[in-house]
């Protein structure tokens, strides 16, 4: 089966021990996690996990499935690529001097849209968010004048639907629960 | 209240009559309020802690009702992981207490600490720590609803030491719905009618009948269903009770050791009607011819089994309960005469070639069908058939007429050796108006004779059947077919077992001969209460037919 890089979202409640819940799904299957965030979602009280995994369909449909029958899972989706709007952060710091020698960092700054977040005498962290493929592209630049550290974030992602399903979801389980109170 | 007290209060809000379990020092607190309950909570002192979870098991399996269990922190908590596994597997609703070390040593590698949670996640299907005395009503109620709806499965809860001992104000609200677990999904009407689309147009429908059936309560509907269409059906071996064994369209056990019948017409049907089962490989063996031929229908409760094995035409995801008579009242009343007559030349054919000579052997040593067919003739209607796991269980599921419902406890998915003897005792305590009868080898009786201890406490009225072969049986039949008869650690040395029992107190005799066997089966069912029956049976007896793991019904073996 041909693997592909799917992002898989999934929205939980607010409950200690939900990532270990959701890794070992993936463990289990020896799918290795290629990045992962977690962070609170827009509705309060629940979380969201963007998890990148590079798998083949069949396997991810298995999966999502087997994530949605975790108790305290809300919901799980998967996407590809050109489903979502998707963003990595990337910090690269590097010796103020060579900053102050070459100014074609600058430009090279400009071209890919970077910013600097801090500087002092010693040295100057950057910043920029994109795709994974640009991040390593601005690293491999300025690596030419030695990056002395550099850090990347998982991929946080939104869908290009303008439907938004988790919504729908929360009102459907809603209009549930004031029926299986009202019996 | 303390704690203790408020988790004793809340098992009786959830009509808990009868808990298993074993104390220890983290969960002495439990222990003490139950001491107050003792009029109205049944405690269970098993002899080990997987005792305790499998005769819960066994309870289960019986009463429909989850299996309480309550076992201390640390070896108690991990002595039960087995149990929990098993009863994952085959869907058993089990609520697991376990004690805990005080929240202010948790993470400290403090006496008698694990990470209970951690290491039952996989196995379970909910398991939660409780850090704080206010929390344990809800706990509870949440632990008995996750455990008995949707598809039944075993809960943990873990509870630390300083919520056992807290006060708290008590007050209970039982749990009746959770937004992110929908347990009975609603069946698409569109499924519903295609998949009455596809039976109406069949012309050789096969149907699989699997557990969920029983745990949905659903044999009547099943009944209908199967009636109305002229459906034939093949049960995996937890579905065997689901039908009853007159019902002329009942064909008998499907996989690995099932009926040769059911087997090869899953080659050939039309319409495969899979309900409430998860085609394990037991059932399907190699995937990639598996039924081919055929249009798909699951029924299931459990989204994650649609498509997880084999890939359906139409999936019905609801409780069989609902949607088995809302495709009935679609289906046209039809006859496939001569399909379901196709079934009796194999069925002939199994009994002249593996059964007759099986149960009804001319000379030579006794065998287990032998053991077995008579056992079953001379038991009570209301009999529950208890197996351990390995030859005796093929047997005794293959040769045990089952006559009522929920009459089999056995360990399907996990495969559980020595789950036997302590589920037996659960399922005499879940149903003691009726017989409970155990076969077991001389291999799965010493993984937990230590249970006789509870029988002979509490006595336990489980008649026991012991059949002896001096081998792991089916490792060894494994050995004989596939490994070049190199028997490997499968010769074994077995103790005098009724001597074990008579030690216990317990009755018991040990059969060599045919001519005292059906005599000593009578006197078996005559003796009150317990009783241990060793028969030696052939060494190298085999159960037949095989379906040799992940291969086809046409390498079907029948036997010499």
């Amino acid at each position: 089966m041909e693997k592909t890089l799917y992002t898989v979202t999934v929205y939980t409640e607010n409950m200690v021990g939900l990532l270990n819940q959701i890794a070992i799904i993936f463990t289990r299957r020896h799918i290795n996690i290629e990045s992962l965030t977690v962070s609170k979602s827009s509705i309060p009280g629940i979380h969201k996990f963007t998890i990148t995994v590079e798998t083949d369909k069949d396997l991810m449909t298995r999966v999502i499935r087997q994530i949605e029958k975790r108790i305290d899972v809300l919901k799980a989706f998967f996407y590809t690529d050109d489903e979502v709007i998707f963003q990595e952060v990337a910090l690269y710091k590097i010796p103020t001097d060579s900053l102050l020698d070459n100014p074609e960092i600058e430009t090279l700054m400009r071209t890919f849209n970077a910013r600097i977040v801090e500087v002092n005498r010693n040295f100057a962290a950057i910043e920029m968010s994109g795709s994974a493929e640009v991040i390593q592209q601005l690293f491999d630049e300025l690596n030419k004048y030695k990056v002395l550290q550099f850090v990347r974030s998982g991929r946080v992602a939104i869908t290009r639907s303008t439907q938004e399903r988790l919504s729908d979801f929360l009102a459907e389980m809603e209009e549930k629960r004031k029926k299986s109170c009202g019996k | 209240m303390r704690g203790a007290e408020a988790l004793m209060c809340s098992l009786r809000e959830e009509h808990v009559d009868t808990i298993f379990g074993y104390p220890g020092g983290q969960i002495i607190t439990v222990f003490d309020a139950l001491y107050s309950f003792r009029d109205t909570i049944r405690q269970i002192l098993t002899r080990h802690e997987q005792g305790a979870v499998h005769a819960a098991q066994g309870f289960a399996r019986v009463t429909g009702e989850p299996g309480v269990v309550i076992v201390t922190s640390g070896p108690g908590a991990t002595n039960v992981i087995t149990g929990l596994a098993d009863a994952m597997l085959d869907s058993t609703p089990l609520v697991v207490i376990a004690g805990q070390v005080g929240s202010s040593l948790l993470g400290t590698d403090a006496f008698q600490e694990t990470d209970v949670v951690g290491i039952t996640l996989p196995v379970t299907k909910w398991s939660y720590q409780v850090r704080s005395a206010a929390e344990i009503p809800w706990a509870v109620a949440r632990a008995f609803y996750i455990a008995r709806e949707g598809r039944p499965g075993p809960v943990v809860l873990d509870i630390t030491k300083d919520a056992q001992n807290d006060m708290m104000e008590f007050s209970y609200e039982k749990c009746t719905f959770i937004r992110s677990y929908q347990p009975y999904p609603e069946p698409k009407k569109s499924a519903i009618q295609e998949a009455a689309a596809l039976i109406n147009n069949a012309k050789r429908p096969l149907a699989l009948v699997g557990q969920g059936v029983i745990l949905g309560e659903a044999e009547d509907e099943l009944k209908d269903f199967l009636t109305k269409a002229d459906i034939p059906a093949g049960a995996t071996l937890l579905g065997l009770p689901a039908m009853s064994m007159d019902f002329p369209l009942n064909k008998g056990m499907l996989g690995m050791h099932g009926n040769v019948a059911p087997n090869r017409k899953t080659a050939e049907c039309d319409v495969l009607i899979a309900i409430g089962m998860r085609f394990d490989d037991r059932v399907t063996g190699d995937l990639k011819t598996y039924a081919r031929q055929a249009k798909v229908i699951h029924f299931d409760i459990d989204s994650s089994e649609i498509n997880k094995n084999v890939k359906c035409d139409v999936a019905i995801l609801a409780d069989v309960k609902t949607s088995l008579p809302a495709v009935t009242a679609l289906l046209k009343r039809t006859r496939h005469k001569e399909w379901v007559n196709s079934f009796k030349i194999h069925e002939q054919e199994e009994l002249t070639r593996v059964i007759n000579p099986e149960i009804h052997p001319e000379a030579g040593p006794i065998t287990m069908g032998e053991v077995i067919n008579l056992v079953s003739g001379n038991s009570a209607g209301n009999a529950v058939l208890v197996t351990d796991v390995g030859q005796n269980q093929m047997m005794a599921c293959r040769y045990f007429k089952l006559k009522s419902r929920r009459s089999l406890v056995t360990s399907g998915g996990l495969g559980t050796m020595g789950f036997g003897l302590p589920a037996a005792i659960g399922a005499a305590f879940g149903a003691p108006e009726r017989q409970v009868c155990l076969f077991v080898g001389d291999g799965g009786i010493q993984m937990t004779i230590q249970e006789l201890g509870t029988i002979m406490e509490y006595n336990v009225p489980v008649k026991i059947i012991i059949l002896n072969n001096k081998f792991l049986g089916m490792v060894r039949q494994w050995q004989e077919l596939f490994y070049r008869e190199r028997y490997s650690s499968t010769p074994m040395k077995s103790p005098n077992f009724p001597k074990v029992a008579e030690a216990y107190g317990l009755p018991g005799k040990k059969v060599t001969r045919r001519e005292e066997l059906e005599s000593s089966i009578k006197t078996m069912f005559e003796t009150k209460g317990a009783y241990l029956l060793e028969v030696e049976v052939e060494e190298n007896g085999m159960v037949y037919p095989m379906i040799p793991a992940g291969s086809t019904v046409e390498n079907l073996i029948l036997g010499d």
